[in-house]
């Protein structure tokens, strides 16, 4: 344990005495402020100023420092204040924190909370239209790799649209399989619980089959892989980004779009449609399980009424909505992987910025399907 | 001048990951006040040992003394007080890349120390500007600077606490001849003004001529010479022979 520091005063007459003692290091920097605070606070009648260092056993930087800032603050006041009895291996410190904190550091920007909240919405407003731009810029990118890949198709990644494949197909099935399967029970549960008012239980069948069909199976598999697929796309592209692989790669001649993008986006929008057929299945079961042991309604009857209750076409629209999703997905995911900039931050952000926009513009796609069948008549 | 007392000590030392065994039974002491530099082949073990000395890596035995205190045996608060009297400088720099420069230097000095906002940026300053940086540099973010002021940003931070020990991986890899020159210079200055003991893993050899007052050669798991650059030159073990008396190291000595 070093000696605690201590900092005595001594007037005599105009000459003002400062005599340190202890050790003026780290660990007793918190208690030395105030005492060097106090010291130069001392200023009436006062026309000498020594400082005596002479029984300090140990100096470092933050002791240097403070007697550097008692001095200056009693030069301010015109008094020049020597400092005396300094051990031989301390004055190369003293003379080397002399010359720093001579220029003010450049302030920290600050501006009014109403400004800054203004320039943020425009900016947010702004970066929307920005952010569109560059997903509809990867489309184009994608589309051309892809023309690129028929007119050769010897540089087509096999292996690699393989393996993302296994990734985000066959890996995310049992995860998929669980939650429709336990959104259907949930879907029949309620349905079966109110229409029993009305005497209506057999309807849930028809509403089971048709929700589920032609939305539910979609969007919850859309949103389930674009929080499990989409991040995931991003965090990769974007640690790629931040380790400078991306250039790398433009380097040796490759397009990153043709070599990381393609086989991403491509792996994806074959995934999808899969993965939501035995989504909707599997919702199907859920709520046909529900019925039975819940509402009464016997196998037997929950087919032959699923069958009266759906067409080919609800099925259709269902499966037609999924590469669609995927295709959004991906190049949201693969947009916000490659803007990533130098900070894990960064990172941060752009992952949750693709997980959000995704699930958005997915749901905003069903909207505009929604529209489209409609108008379409069916 | 007294007697030296080893500052730290490493005795049969054993680390190894897996099957492979990096140190074998090594043992190595550096002294309090003098820069030693720590030289080996690529693969050999240097960073590894550096780690373990840290505490980054774990043994398999051995033990090692830093202040006399034995590393393996203390306590966690025991750890944590000698951990606040050594600075490591990492070979990438290892700076947080989400806080400016001014608040990467001082983020030990908040986890440590509980001063005023105004001695915390003035330390700070103070520290940047005594390895050689400009007061403008303070704002900025790693991402931000270029590679020899990213170095020279992780010194300072280093060097924060003011510790007696400073470990530095490599530290003038990636600079040019001019910034590493400049780099061993500040080296030299800060260990006599601050009086520190530099532990220093380096393949720079004028490093090893102009700032190394003592050097290690770690070489099949252990320290196989040590002693002041004329003991290298004068070595005649192949691998200490090849590295010193080489053709890039006549030019070197040149």
């Amino acid at each position: 344990m070093t000696s605690r520091p201590t900092l005595a005063a001594r007037q005599a007459g105009e000459r003002l005495e400062l005599a340190a003692s202890g050790a003026w290091t780290v660990e007793h920097a918190q208690a030395l402020e105030p005492l060097v605070e106090a010291a130069s606070g001392r200023r009436q009648k006062v026309s000498r100023v020594a400082i005596d260092m002479g029984r300090v056993d140990r100096l470092d930087t933050f002791g240097a420092w403070l007697i550097e800032r008692l001095v200056r603050a009693w030069r301010v006041a015109g008094l020049e204040a020597t400092v005396v009895g300094l051990a031989d291996h301390y004055r190369g410190l003293l003379s080397e924190v002399k010359n720093v904190n001579r220029e003010p550091p450049p302030p920290a920007r600050r501006r009014g909370h109403v400004t800054m909240l203004l320039e943020n919405i425009g900016r947010a407003v702004g970066n929307t239209a920005s952010d569109f731009a560059a997903i509809v810029h990867m489309l184009g990118e994608t589309a051309v790799a892809l023309l690129r890949v028929f007119a050769r198709p010897a540089t087509f990644r096999f292996t690699s649209v393989v393996h993302h494949l296994d990734r985000v197909g066959l890996q995310a099935v049992p995860i998929i399989l669980l939650i429709t399967f336990l959104l259907g029970c949930i879907i029949a549960q309620q349905g079966i619980f109110h229409f029993r008012r009305f005497g209506a239980e057999l309807y849930v069948v028809d509403m089971i089959g048709i929700l589920v069909l032609r939305e539910i199976g979609v969007i919850m598999v859309s949103i389930m892989i674009a929080g499990r697929s989409g991040s995931s796309y991003t965090a990769e592209l974007g640690s790629m980004k931040m380790r400078e692989e991306i250039d790398a790669l433009r380097t040796m001649g490759f397009a990153p779009v043709d070599v990381l993008v393609l086989p991403r986006i491509l792996a994806l929008v074959l995934a999808l449609p899969i993965l939501t057929f035995l989504g909707s299945m599997a919702a199907l079961y859920g709520g046909g399980l529900v019925c039975w042991l819940y509402g009464g309604i016997s196998p037997e009857i929950f087919v032959s009424r699923l069958k009266d209750a759906i067409s080919l076409d609800h099925f259709a629209i269902g499966m037609i909505k999924a590469p669609f999703m995927a295709l959004m997905i991906g190049l949201v995911a693969c947009t916000e992987g490659l803007q990533v900039k130098g900070s894990a931050e960064s990172l941060g952000l752009h992952t949750t910025a693709s997980v959000v926009k995704s699930v958005f513009l997915v749901i905003v796609m069903d909207g505009v399907f929604a529209m489209f069948f409609a108008a379409i008549g069916k | 001048m007294a007697a030296r007392e080893p500052i730290i000590r490493v005795r049969d030392l054993v680390v190894g990951f897996d099957t492979a065994t990096v140190l074998d039974r090594l043992s190595l002491d550096v002294y309090r006040g003098e820069i030693l530099g720590f030289v080996g082949g690529s693969g050999a073990g240097k960073s590894v040992l550096m780690r373990t000395i840290i505490g980054l890596v774990p043994k398999r035995a051995g033990s090692i003394e830093v202040f006399g205190i034995d590393l393996g045996e203390a306590g966690e608060r025991l750890r944590r007080a000698t951990e606040r009297r050594w600075g490591i400088l990492f070979q990438q720099g290892a700076l947080f890349s989400s806080l400016t420069v001014r608040q990467n230097v001082q983020f030990p000095m908040r986890e440590y120390l509980d001063l005023s906002k105004r001695l915390l940026d003035e330390i700070a300053m103070a520290k940047l500007e005594m390895v050689g940086l400009t007061p403008d540099v303070a704002e900025k973010f790693p991402a931000e600077l270029s590679g020899g002021m990213v170095k020279r940003v992780a010194l300072a931070r280093a060097l924060a606490l003011d510790p007696e020990i400073v470990f530095l991986d490599e530290p003038t890899s990636g600079l040019d001849p001019i910034g590493a020159g400049a780099f061993d210079d500040l080296i030299g200055t800060l260990q006599r003004t601050l009086g520190l003991t530099v532990f220093m893993v380096t393949h720079d050899l004028d490093s090893l001529h102009t700032v190394c007052d003592r050097i290690a050669v770690l070489a099949d798991g252990r320290v196989v010479v040590e002693g002041p650059i004329d003991a290298m030159l004068a070595s005649d073990h192949p691998w200490v022979r090849d590295y010193f008396r080489g053709k890039r190291a006549r030019v070197a000595a040149e």
